[in-house]
Order: C-alpha cells, then sequence, then structure tokens
C-alpha cells in the first residue's frame, strides 16, 4: 500500500507491505538515524516520536501511523544548528558508541516538552526503555539536566 | 597537572559526540548499499553432532537465492576467529563452516539471497541430516576419561589435550606453597563460580561486503580488529592480502565482542564468488546464541596469612569454560591470575594454576574484563574472609599487601599473554590514597551494617581491590602517521580502532598539546587498511596507551621536523630553546616566531618542497596497571531477596587522565555493566544445551532505573611509559561489582554467595541456610 506521513515535517509518501514496520520502513527510505534492531521493543534504539510520544518504530506497523507526525532525531537539530539536548549530549560525555544516542535524545525532547523541571527520578523513569551499554547513563543524565538549563537559558 | 598541560587532562568535547547525535549515518549500516545479497543463517538445534548430508536443492530453486555456503563448498581452512595477533595463542580449531556442530548455535549453512525475506525463506527448505552425538556441558565432565570428545578433528593445533577437551593447561609457581601454608597463622579457602554473559552492545554485529571499481574486496564491518580482519580474511577465504580493504566506521560498542571474525569472512566469501555487494546482520537473538560471551570460571583460592595481616601464600585454580571453541581460552585464563595475583606481591608463594576445557555450549571469548573479572570474583571475596578470620579489617588487610611503587611481582614474568610474560616494575601507583579516598566517600565504619526503618531491610558495605594492564607487552604495536596542512591543522592517519570510547579524541588532545594547536584543528582518520598504518585494534585497554603512544611518537617527530625548519629560518643552531604553542614555533632565545601555517605554506610551495609528516609505532615492553578500588553500599530485601546497591564509590587511578570526562564515562559505563552481570544477566540453558533467553525482555541489562548513585573519584599517577603519563581505563572497573557487591551483602547479612549472579533466589535460599545452620 501507499500513504502518507509527515516525516520532521515534511510530507512523504511511501509505499510498504500490510506488516512491515516502521522502523524498516524508515530505513529503507533514508532515516537511518533510526537504529535498533530488536525488534521487541525492548531497546529503545528505534525511538521516534510519533504525535510527540516516543514510540519504538519496531514494534510499530508504519500502517498504524499513516497520516500522523513523525520526529526523528535529524528533525530537532542538525550539526550546524544542534538542539540543547543534542548539544548537552555531546558536551557532558552522554554520547559512547552513540548508537543509544538518537533515540535517547527524543525520549528526553519528549521529556522536557512535558516536564521542563523533571527531577532525576522523572529523568531515570522516562529513559527507562532507552539500553545503552556505554555510558551507565549517569553522564545522559547530567546531560538532560544541563539541556535544562541551556533552554531555560534561550540557549 | 592543572595549567601545565593546554590540553591533556581537559574535557575536550568527543569528536564525533555532536554528529552521532544529530543522527549522521555513521555507522556500518546506515550505508546505503544497492543490490546487496542479504545473508541468513541456520544454526545448530544440537549440541552436538556430525552434518550427514545438507538438502539444498529445494532452496536454490527458490527466486531470488543467489548462494547458499556450508562445509561443502567453502574452504576448510583451520584457524581461530579469535581476531588476537599474529601468531595467535588461541587454537586453531575451527573453519568457516565445520562439518561437525558442537553447539546449539553453530553456524551450519548461510543463504544469500536478493531480499531478508527470501533468504529467511529459503532457510525453511534446507533439509539437515544430523547424526546426534553425545554432548557434555559440564567443564569438570569434560575432562574426564570417556567423555565426549568435542574437537577430534584432523589437523588442529594448539590445543593441549584434545582427547580431555582440554584447551590449555597453565601452571606457575613461585617459591614454596605448602611451606607457604604451613607457616601462616591462617588459611582460608572458598570457591566461586561465575556464569555465562553477553556484551550486547546495542548495535549488533554487521558486516558490509563491495567490490570497488578496480574489483578490490571492500570490507565494512563493526570490529574492534580492522587490521586482524584482513589478515584472518584473506587467511581463511584465500582472497590475497592485496585485494582486501577494511574500512571501520563508528561502532557501536563492542567490549571484547567485536575482536571476534565471525561474520567478515563469509560475507566476504559471498562477494568473491558472486561478484555482488552482500550485508550480514545479526539479530539480537543471534548476538546471544551464537556470537561469543564472557568464560564462566570457577575458581578456587586459598590464602595463607600471618596474624598481622601479612599474605604468605596464595594459591589459584581456574576452571574456565570456553564453550565449543578455544578462542581466547588460554589468555583469558591465564589474565585470571596475571592480572590479579600481583595485586598481592607480599605473598612470596604463589601458585596458579588454570585448565580450559571445550563444553558443548556457546564460546567464549574475549569481554571487557577478560579474566580478571572472574579471578577478582573470588580473590577479593577471599581476601575479606582471611580479615574477618583474622579479626582485622578489610581495609588493612588490603593495606598491608598491595603491590607498590617500585615493586614487582615474579608472576609479571611467570605468566604472559599464553605465554611467559615480561618483567615489569610498577612506576605509579596510589593505591593507599584511592582506598582512603573511596572509604571517606561511602562513610566506611566498622560498624557499617546498617538497619533501615523497614524490619526486612538490611544496608551493608563492601569493597574490592582491583588492577588490570594496558595493552600486551612486547606484542602489541600501534602505529600513526600526522601531515602538516597550510592552514597549520593536522591530519592524523592511524590505525587506533575507536568503539566509542573517545580514543579519537584522546588522539587529538595529544597531537595538540605536543603540536601547540587546539584539537579542534587536527583531524582524526583512524582505522581504514588502505589508508591509515597498522594498528593491532581495541582491546587489553591499549587505546590511549598503545594507539596513543604511537601517536605521540609521530607527533614527537613532526615537532622535530617543524623544529628544524624554523631553526634553519631563524639561523639558529639548535632548537633547544624552541616552544610550540598556540600554533607558532617560538624561539625563546632570540624571540623570533613562525606560524605553522606559514611553515607550510614555505614547505609547500616556496623552499623545501616537501610535505612535513611523520610516522611513528609503539611498543610497549611494560603493561603498566591501572588501578581501582571499589566501596558500595547495597540494601537487601530479607523477604524478597532483592539486591539494591544504593551508593557505588570507585576510587580510579589512571594515570593522568587525558580527558577526565571520557574517563569518568569509562569508569560509569564498567561499573554498571559490572553490576548487570553481579545481579541479574545470565544465560538460561535449556535440557538441550539451548540458550533460551536471546533477548532484553529474559536476558536484563541495567536500564536507568537500575542504578546506584556512583560516585567515581579520579586519583592522579604519572605513568612515566606512557604518553603525557597516562595508562588506561576501560577494563578495569568491571571487576569490582561482584566481589564488592558480594563482600556488601556478607556485611548486610551474613551470607556469601559462591555462585554468581546474586539473584532473589539464591539470596533467599541462603538467609534460609543460613538460619538452619
Ligand atoms: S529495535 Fe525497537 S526497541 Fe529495540
Ligand atoms: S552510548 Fe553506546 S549504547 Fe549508549
Amino acid at each position: 500500500m501507499k500513504a502518507h506521513f509527515t516525516i520532521n515535517g515534511e510530507k512523504k509518501e511511501f509505499e510498504f507491505s500490510e506488516g512491515e514496520v516502521l522502523l524498516d520502513l524508515l530505513r529503507r527510505n533514508g532515516y537511518t538515524e533510526v537504529k535498533g534492531n530488536c525488534y521487541l521493543g525492548t531497546c529503545g534504539a528505534c525511538t521516534v516520536l510519533i504525535g510527540g510520544i516516543p514510540r519504538a518504530s519496531c514494534v510499530t506497523l508504519a500502517a498504524q501511523v499513516v497520516g500522523q507526525e513523525i520526529l526523528t532525531v535529524k528533525g530537532i537539530g542538525s550539526i550546524k544548528h544542534p538542539h540543547p539536548i543534542q548539544k548537552a549530549f555531546a558536551e557532558k560525555g552522554a554520547v559512547q558508541c552513540g548508537f543509544c544516542t538518537p533515540g535517547a535524545v527524543l525520549t528526553a525532547y519528549a521529556l522536557l516538552k512535558n516536564n521542563p523541571s523533571p527531577t532525576v527520578e522523572d529523568i531515570k523513569i522516562a529513559l527507562d526503555g532507552n539500553l545503552c551499554r556505554c555510558t551507565g547513563y549517569i553522564q545522559q543524565i547530567e546531560a538532560i539536566k544541563y539541556a535544562i538549563e541551556l533552554i531555560k537559558g534561550g540557549k | 597537572m592543572e595549567g601545565f598541560f593546554k590540553y591533556i587532562g581537559k574535557s575536550v568535547e568527543k569528536i564525533d559526540a555532536l554528529a552521532l547525535a544529530t543522527g549522521q549515518p555513521l555507522f556500518t549500516d546506515d550505508m546505503e548499499i544497492k543490490n546487496a545479497l542479504q545473508i541468513k543463517s541456520l544454526y545448530s538445534p544440537y549440541a552436538h553432532a556430525i552434518i550427514e548430508d545438507i538438502e539444498e536443492e529445494e532452496a536454490l530453486k527458490i527466486p531470488g537465492v543467489k548462494l547458499i555456503l556450508s562445509y561443502k563448498n567453502t574452504p576448510q581452512y583451520l584457524h581461530t576467529t579469535a581476531g588476537q595477533g599474529w601468531p595467535e595463542p588461541s587454537p586453531y580449531d575451527t573453519c568457516m563452516f565445520n562439518r561437525k556442530v558442537r553447539y546449539v548455535g553453530d553456524r551450519v549453512l548461510t543463504v544469500a539471497a536478493e531480499t531478508e525475506e527470501i533468504a529467511t525463506e529459503a532457510l525453511k527448505h534446507i533439509k539437515v541430516n544430523y547424526k546426534i552425538l553425545p554432548a557434555v556441558f559440564d567443564p569438570e565432565e569434560a575432562m574426564k576419561e570417556g567423555a565426549p570428545v568435542i574437537h577430534d578433528e584432523e589437523g588442529i593445533s594448539g590445543v593441549y589435550d584434545a582427547r580431555r577437551n582440554l584447551v590449555a593447561h597453565i601452571e606457575v609457581k613461585t617459591g614454596d606453597i605448602e611451606k607457604g601454608f604451613r607457616e601462616s597463622d591462617v588459611v582460608v579457602e572458598d570457591t566461586f563460580e561465575t556464569h555465562y554473559a553477553q556484551h550486547c552492545p546495542i548495535e549488533p554485529h554487521v558486516t558490509i561486503t563491495y567490490l570497488d571499481e578496480y574489483g578490490r574486496l571492500v570490507i565494512r564491518t563493526s570490529t574492534q580488529v580492522p587490521f586482524h580482519v584482513r589478515r584472518i580474511v584473506s587467511q581463511v577465504t584465500g582472497i590475497p592480502l592485496k585485494d582486501i580493504r577494511v574500512i571501520k566506521p563508528r561502532i557501536g560498542g563492542g567490549f571484547g565482542v567485536k575482536q571476534e571474525i565471525i561474520l567478515e569472512e563469509i560475507c566476504a566469501y559471498t562477494t568473491y564468488l558472486t561478484g555482488r555487494p552482500a550485508r550480514y546482520l545479526y539479530s539480537r537473538e543471534e548476538e546471544f546464541i551464537s556470537s561469543r560471551t564472557r568464560h564462566p570460571m570457577k575458581i578456587k583460592v586459598k590464602i595463607g596469612a600471618k596474624k598481622d595481616g601479612t599474605f604468605n601464600a596464595i594459591k589459584m585454580y581456574a576452571l574456565s569454560n570456553t564453550g565449543a571453541y578455544g578462542t581466547h581460552g588460554l589468555t583469558v585464563a591465564s589474565n585470571t591470575g596475571s592480572k590479579t595475583l600481583p595485586l598481592y606481591n607480599k605473598a612470596e608463594n604463589v601458585e596458579f594454576i588454570a585448565d580450559v576445557v571445550y563444553t558443548n555450549l556457546p564460546v567464549a571469548g574475549a569481554y571487557r574484563g577478560y579474566g580478571a573479572t572472574q579471578g577478582y570474583a573470588a580473590l577479593e571475596q577471599v581476601v575479606d574472609e582471611v580479615a574477618e578470620k583474622l579479626g582485622i579489617s578489610p581495609i588493612e588487610i588490603r593495606k598491608k599487601n598491595h603491590i607498590r611503587s617500585g615493586e614487582t611481582s615474579p608472576i609479571f614474568r611467570a605468566l604472559g599473554e599464553g605465554r611467559e610474560g615480561v618483567t615489569q616494575y610498577i612506576q605509579s601507583e596510589s593505591l593507599d590514597r584511592l582506598i582512603e579516598a573511596g572509604a571517606k566517600e561511602i562513610s566506611w565504619s566498622e560498624n557499617r551494617r546498617k538497619k533501615t526503618g523497614k524490619q526486612s531491610k538490611v544496608r551493608g558495605i563492601g569493597m574490592a581491590m582491583l588492577m588490570q594492564g594496558s595493552g600486551i607487552p612486547a606484542v602489541d604495536m600501534g602505529a600513526a602517521t600526522i601531515k602538516l596542512n597550510e592552514d597549520g591543522s593536522f591530519n592524523i592517519l592511524y590505525g587506533g580502532t575507536d568503539i566509542g570510547t573517545g580514543l579519537d579524541t584522546v588522539v587529538a588532545q595529544i597531537v595538540g598539546e605536543t603540536l601547540g594547536t587546539s584539537p579542534d584543528k587536527v583531524i582524526v582518520y583512524a582505522a581504514d587498511t588502505d589508508i591509515t598504518p597498522f594498528d593491532k585494534g581495541a582491546y587489553a585497554s591499549s587505546g590511549t596507551f598503545v594507539s596513543g603512544g604511537a601517536v605521540y611518537n609521530a607527533a614527537l617527530k613532526l615537532r622535530e621536523q617543524v623544529f628544524e625548519y624554523a631553526r634553519e629560518k631563524f639561523n639558529e643552531f639548535d632548537t633547544k630553546e624552541f616552544l610550540i604553542e598556540d600554533g607558532e614555533v617560538i624561539s625563546k632565545r632570540s624571540g623570533r616566531r613562525i606560524s605553522l601555517s606559514e611553515i607550510a605554506y614555505e614547505t609547500f610551495y616556496v623552499r623545501k618542497h616537501q610535505q612535513l609528516m611523520a610516522t611513528a609505532s609503539f611498543i610497549s615492553q611494560s603493561s603498566p596497571p591501572p588501578f581501582a578500588v571499589h566501596f558500595v553500599e547495597i540494601e537487601v530485601d530479607t523477604e524478597t531477596g532483592q539486591i539494591t546497591p544504593i551508593k557505588y564509590v570507585a576510587a580510579v587511578d589512571c594515570g593522568i587522565p587525558i580527558n577526565p570526562e571520557l574517563v569518568k564515562g569509562q569508569i560509569i559505563g564498567a561499573i554498571v555493566n559490572g553490576i548487570g552481570y553481579a545481579l541479574t544477566e545470565e544465560f538460561e540453558f535449556g535440557k538441550s544445551g539451548k540458550m533460551v533467553n536471546p533477548n532484553f525482555l529474559y536476558y536484563r541489562i541495567p536500564s536507568s532505573r537500575d542504578i546506584p548513585e556512583i560516585v567515581p573519584i579520579i586519583i592522579e599517577t604519572y605513568e612515566p611509559t606512557g604518553a603525557y603519563g597516562a595508562k588506561s581505563v576501560a577494563e578495569v572497573n568491571i571487576n569490582g561489582p561482584i566481589p564488592a557487591i558480594g563482600n556488601a551483602l556478607y556485611n548486610a547479612t551474613g551470607i556469601r554467595i559462591h555462585k554468581t549472579p546474586y539473584t532473589p533466589e539464591k539470596v533467599l535460599k541462603a538467609l534460609k541456610d543460613n538460619i538452619n545452620k
């Protein structure tokens, strides 16, 4: 089948099969910033925002999200104009291998949209679905706290 | 060192961090490759069997199926997948495909097809006839007379005694161990068992191969060892080495598992035979059942000590289960002794014995900590037991017995990486300071066991002392080339393999410091076998020390050339009083100065007509150990058996931390990985030897909610053999959680669990047994 999606603000039309998951559709069409391959919703590397809510794209059928707003990590900032969360992750040692980073950054983005002043506990709960094998999470949490300052300071 | 260095000791932003955080296509599988064949594999459902026949005709008829590879049509070249330097200390006991399968998950064949779906479908139409053989899962059973012989094939080499399934046997003795025990006031012996675990990099193994415009084979792969990949793929497939190019893009974590060559040779051979690009990607399940794991061990430690706490004799016996193939078998077991026993060098009588055994279980390999993790799991708990028996505090007994600067241990020489080691004297060490700083942060006291508000919950604090190494001495080499550009920037071309650790940033800092240039003017290009010089790759905590050492040596050489040019220009006799800073060479004597940019322009276009560049290598005769002392406070729920780490303190000496933020990340990451290993991560096996929990639902690695407060304390020392005083840091901290938590559990409850992981079931059972005692 064929249908429209809005990805990072751009309207796109893609062909896909009934059973295809969003992760595969996105990667197949060049959105390689969406990582992951557990296909069980257990690692969070494939996180995208659908209507602003973090979802595991590996267990989301493309057919289910037709017409919806999908945001990948490229939709919130770029190397030249990074989002404060991306900047904070880079500055605070929250990126080691970086494979979990797009998912973690998007989760943080959704968290701060809903709750601009989360506690450490809130951050931990939000990040629970984004496994990271490298950092041990502390620097990710510190980065998110720092991003809050950057956002408040208008940077 | 604050103020002394400009770029060393500074938390320079990781040079690839922003690109990664903004989702640039940097990983192996992010490259779009048109018309690639997709490879899928079939695995043995039996733990031990001979393949009698493979019926593949039906599958080959499916449109889109291009190639089926198995033992029938691939070179039967015995080798090791270990990805080590040459000649490898691991046995040559496997082929690309074997006729005999030796564990559930052993690869039987691969299908290459136009799409993943077709390849998967084709697997269902292949019939394999097996002759099932008796299997053995217990390493002790495997060594016995009459046990099934797992490797009875012709021509294997490097195996100690194949008929007894004995991959390696290690025996090292110094002093007189029995006399040592006789002359001790107390002797304590205990045995601990560690379990199967997997590295779980979030990016699994993936390889892409294609022929370039000249028909040469390009391998783009998630590897820790690009140069070993080139050598081993050539060795196994027969493709000439000169026709292979290996490219290492960004790697999504490795932790040892990507040191193995397990996809590259098959992917390469598929492209070689078909002329088509190929892609071979492991699923999470395959990562668990068919890649590599940590060697489970059973370790017996016996310590004899004098009344005052001084160790007199230490004996360690390790029985290591390497699974179906012997990759890293010998060397991991060597490290169980060589990376632990020298820490307690006051004992003059030391014996280390290890047996490494084949079983019909998944293949163990290199995993961060590399045998030391298993060794410390036992050793550090027995040290606490000795202290208790003597009525000395765990802190005092360690202070009394640890190795110090200027000292050595006979074990360094006696026990190397599967062969004799090298004598080395410790030149940087601050264990007493580590102990004190850590104890203070955790509020250590003799009465550290605490009740909590809740009846059922008790708290305890435990500690562990640790060391590792920095590279493999006299074996591991790294090399680098640096060149100067017209704007005063530099290119580094080196074989060092950053797998997420930040090594590329560290070497940019080293060049920045040495050549007086901001690290953001240092462009790092790493690990491409066509372009960069050789490097052994990322393992054995060698990144900063060995690869960094190579870059440092090249930078020094290039600085000489730059100085020499400036000297001629300034018309001075020597370069003794030359400085290089902020992109300029300055003669302090004459006050004259010239910028690096001017030097480049002049040497390119005006005089000399020469590219200023230098290549250098690094090999070390020693492997300076980083040290760490860990403290953990845990809460034990005596009703549920749940252990919850509350606060974890790691005091670490890695020499000069070139980039403290990155060092912090290595410390915390290793600790959290270690906590997962200590508490939740475990392979579960069915009766047939099948791993039955191959996903993150049932194999639980820590998430953000599982972590305690973690306080890394970095205490600087200066290691004279390392670039800018640095030692390694990547591995040492994974060794702490098992013994520290084990000791804390004892402190809290009086129970000691002799088999990891410390699950609620085991804790409850031990508590019950303790009451019934
Ligand atoms: S790939 Fe979607 S959660 Fe792992
Ligand atoms: S940074 Fe490697 S998995 Fe998170």
